[in-house]
């Protein structure tokens, strides 16, 4: 009896003594640590790891059949992993071990499986994660290479499980991490090949026909048209680091993924883990294939993402939007600063004299008057107003009443022209006339400045006849309108009225006009 | 009472043969398939697999509710609790209130569903039947409603492929409402899977990107691979979908009906 107590004894000590010896040990590349990944629906991403040993890492995934919207209108089956296309992203880090449970929802009419791109194995997984409808299946694997590695469906046929939306991107971060960043998001381009037309609305089924000839009808980020536009729009701020994991799920197309007005500062080629690349202005990435691209913003404004395969992203959805907020750098980026009148005029180029074989400037800068300039410091024309104690002179202030009834003429000519015609007459039933018109009699420079200014719209009744068009609003400087209108006065209608820029300043906002 | 059964089997079976010799037969359950030849999906490109299929009988419906509701009342043993685990899974009949009643949700005409190979062998065999082969059945599941050979016609592969592609409805419509095909059998496609007698023969091994015999499987690399036919994408899914079970899966859109043999 005592003998026993003493052997239990003895080894309680010994398992305690072995407990607390494991427990000494530091973080070795031992995985002991068990983490449920958070997965993330496009466009955001799980955070970084902040790890720096392995774990083994539960992936939860369910694969759902669902209808839903691929544009306004327009609806399809897909068929998803997490619920949604492209399917959750997936985070883990080198060297982790990963168990994997793939779930088929009892709903599901079909068996479906994974073929993670960054499994070292058979089939990516595909064969251990084969599932009928309402069934499960686990697996393991380690993620033994770092990288931006895409998934997809892989049961036959494979080509129909990918062109319905099955497939995401898994991350597997390097041992060291990514360098920090503001923002990541992640964003995956896709085609989608249905019956109908673009934008043909209703239910529409896959189509085999197209998907063989590589013919599709839309081709998406993020899985519908718009995903990532409007209020849905990727966001940051001036100055910040964004990080955009480009995927692309195919089933067929090679996408030249750009975004206008960025330059990527930083880009990791194929998804590899080396920043291979510097400056680059557009990317490849392969169908089952990914990126990462990294830049800097600098400037407010919206940055469109485009499959540089232009006609892609205006004709067939290919668009998405980073809104940047955040304060102007005009030395970056000023905007529009000048909007000259250009008459096709050969001498207003440089060229070569034939006898010297030197360049000549021919440049004489006729006209310039700035587009959005400060209304204060817009030059007086003397014949208009009187002189004021502005003695800035800008270097085209020596603008004469010759060059203002140029002006006036050639703004005619090249805006209001199109619509009411040359000689002012209009266009019967569409656009009114201008000329001997009640219309301007009855409402005068007040009611022209503002119909100039803001646009009209509606019924109005000139000289006896109705017309229900739109007049859209004119982007003018104050002087441009002044000139414009007194053009419309003293040539087309043979008057004596001016309108001179305070008449402008004076109307331009006011609610003149009686009709809209 | 078993001898009777066999009596009783014996006679029916006699019976349906008698009918069944004469040409243009169709009784008021199966309709006759006549000989015909039958390429598999995968198949060796050596040597010509072509399956000669003798003629035989095939149910025009699917094994509706409640008559499988009377097979369990007769054979208990095939009651929802009284299933092991190893003929049918937990989901088996899951749809019905109770082991003897199928409840306001079921429509007592819809095919039966969350059956296993199990217990749709056991039905057949009771009822003097067997299940039909994958041969079978895709023979029989070719034509349209004009045509024997239905299936070369690419409106009825998108027709085939639009139902697969969407997800289960709620409720399924009762047997009969698809369509009827060439041969008198109705709702082949578009209504639910089906059990056939020998779902594994295209059994899923190893990987596929490498064609060696019967050693491939269903994913990727075999579209190119191994295969008769690439474009006949529903029968790629069908053997893709018998390829995920096993005998005791129960799942919701999985059926069966039976066959018999006409010799």
């Amino acid at each position: 009896m005592k003998k026993i107590k003493y052997i239990t004894a003895f080894l309680i000590l010994t398992i305690a003594a072995f407990i607390l010896s494991s427990c000494d040990e530091s973080k070795s590349q031992e995985v002991q640590e068990v983490i449920t990944a958070k997965l993330t629906q496009a466009p955001h991403v799980p955070p970084p790891i902040t790890r720096d040993y392995p774990a083994k890492v539960k992936i939860e995934l369910e694969v759902l059949e669902l209808v839903g919207k691929l544009s306004d209108g327009v609806e399809y089956t897909f068929w998803t992993f997490g619920g949604e296309v492209p399917g959750s992203f997936i985070r883990v880090r080198e060297g982790d071990e990963v168990e994997f449970h793939l779930h088929n929802h009892p709903s599901s009419k079909l068996p479906h499986n994974i073929d993670l791109h960054a499994v070292t194995g058979p089939g990516g997984g595909a064969e251990a994660s084969f599932t009928t409808p309402g069934h499960t299946s686990v697996f393991n694997f380690k993620v033994l290479n770092p990288g931006l590695y895409v998934y997809h469906c892989a049961t036959a046929p494979v080509g129909l499980h990918i062109a319905n939306g099955m497939y995401g991107l898994i991350l597997v971060e390097p041992k060291e991490g990514l360098p920090p960043v503001d923002r990541e998001y992640y964003v995956m381009q896709s085609e989608f090949y249905t019956e109908g037309k673009y934008g043909e609305e209703g239910y529409q089924p896959f189509s085999m026909e197209k998907a063989l000839e590589e013919n599709p009808d839309y081709v998406v980020f993020n899985g519908s048209v718009g995903s990532m536009v409007g209020d849905k729009a990727l966001r940051a701020k001036v100055g910040e680091k964004v990080r955009l994991f480009v995927g692309n799920g195919g089933p067929n197309l090679v996408s030249s993924f750009h975004v206008i007005g960025e330059i990527f500062d930083v880009v990791y080629q194929e998804g590899g883990t080396t920043r291979n690349q510097k400056n680059v202005q557009t990317t490849l990435v392969p169908a089952g294939g990914s990126a990462i691209v990294e830049f800097q913003v600098d400037v407010p404004g919206e940055f469109i993402l485009v499959d540089h395969s232009i006609f892609r992203a205006f004709n067939k959805g290919a668009i998405g939007k980073i809104a940047v907020t955040g304060p102007e750098d005009e030395i970056i980026f000023s905007h529009k600063t000048a909007d000259e009148l250009y008459s096709g005029n050969k001498k207003d180029f440089g060229s070569i004299d034939p006898t010297t074989g030197t360049y000549r400037d021919n440049n004489t800068k006729e006209n310039y008057v700035p587009q959005f300039a400060n209304e204060a410091s817009e030059q007086d024309y003397s014949s208009l107003t009187p002189p004021a104690n502005n003695e800035s002179k800008s270097e085209n202030s020596s603008s004469t009443n010759d060059d203002l009834a140029k002006m006036g003429k050639q703004l005619y000519q090249s805006t209001c022209s199109a619509c009411h015609m040359m000689d002012g007459s209009g266009m019967a039933n569409v656009f009114p006339p201008i000329k001997d018109s009640d219309w301007i009699k009855k409402n005068g420079k007040a009611g022209m400045i503002a119909a100039v200014a803001n646009g009209m719209n509606g019924e109005i009744t000139v000289n006896g006849k109705k017309y229900n068009n739109v007049m859209p609003p004119q982007q003018l400087t104050d002087t441009q309108m002044a000139a414009v209108l007194t053009y419309v006065y003293k040539e087309i209608n043979k008057s004596n009225e001016t309108v001179t820029v305070e008449d402008v300043k004076k109307y331009k906002n006011s609610n003149a006009l009686t009709r809209k | 009472m078993k001898k009777l059964i066999k009596i009783s089997i014996a006679i029916i079976f006699f019976a349906q043969l008698l009918v069944a010799n004469k040409p243009g037969f169709q009784n008021q359950e199966m309709s006759i398939i006549p000989a015909g030849i039958y390429t598999p999906l995968y198949v060796d490109d050596t040597t010509d697999q072509s399956v000669k299929v003798e003629s035989f009988l095939i149910d025009k419906y699917p094994v509706t509710n409640e008559q499988f509701l009377e097979f369990v009342k007769k054979n208990p043993k095939w009651k929802r609790s009284n299933v092991t685990k190893l003929f049918a899974d937990q989901n088996y009949l899951m749809h019905w209130e109770s082991d003897e009643k199928l409840g306001q949700q079921v429509n007592p005409k819809s095919p039966v569903i969350n059956i296993s190979w199990f217990a749709a062998k056991a039905y057949a065999e009771f009822h003097g039947k067997r299940l039909p082969t994958v041969a079978e059945w895709e023979l029989a599941a070719m034509a349209d409603e004009n045509h024997a050979d239905g299936y070369k016609n690419d409106k009825y592969i998108s027709r085939i492929i639009s139902w697969y592609s969407k997800p289960n409805s709620e409720s399924l419509p009762p047997v009969g409402s698809v369509f009827k095909n060439y041969y008198g059998v109705h709702d082949m496609h578009g209504l639910v899977w089906e059990w056939t007698r020998d779902f594994f023969n295209a059994l899923v091994t190893g990987e596929s990107r490498a064609s060696n015999g019967i050693n491939r499987n269903l994913f990727c690399g075999n579209g190119s691979v191994g295969t008769t036919d690439f474009t006949n994408y529903p029968a790629f899914m069908r053997f893709a979908f018998r390829s995920s079970l096993k005998a005791n899966y129960t799942t919701r859109n999985l059926g069966f009906r039976c066959a018999m043999d006409l010799k």
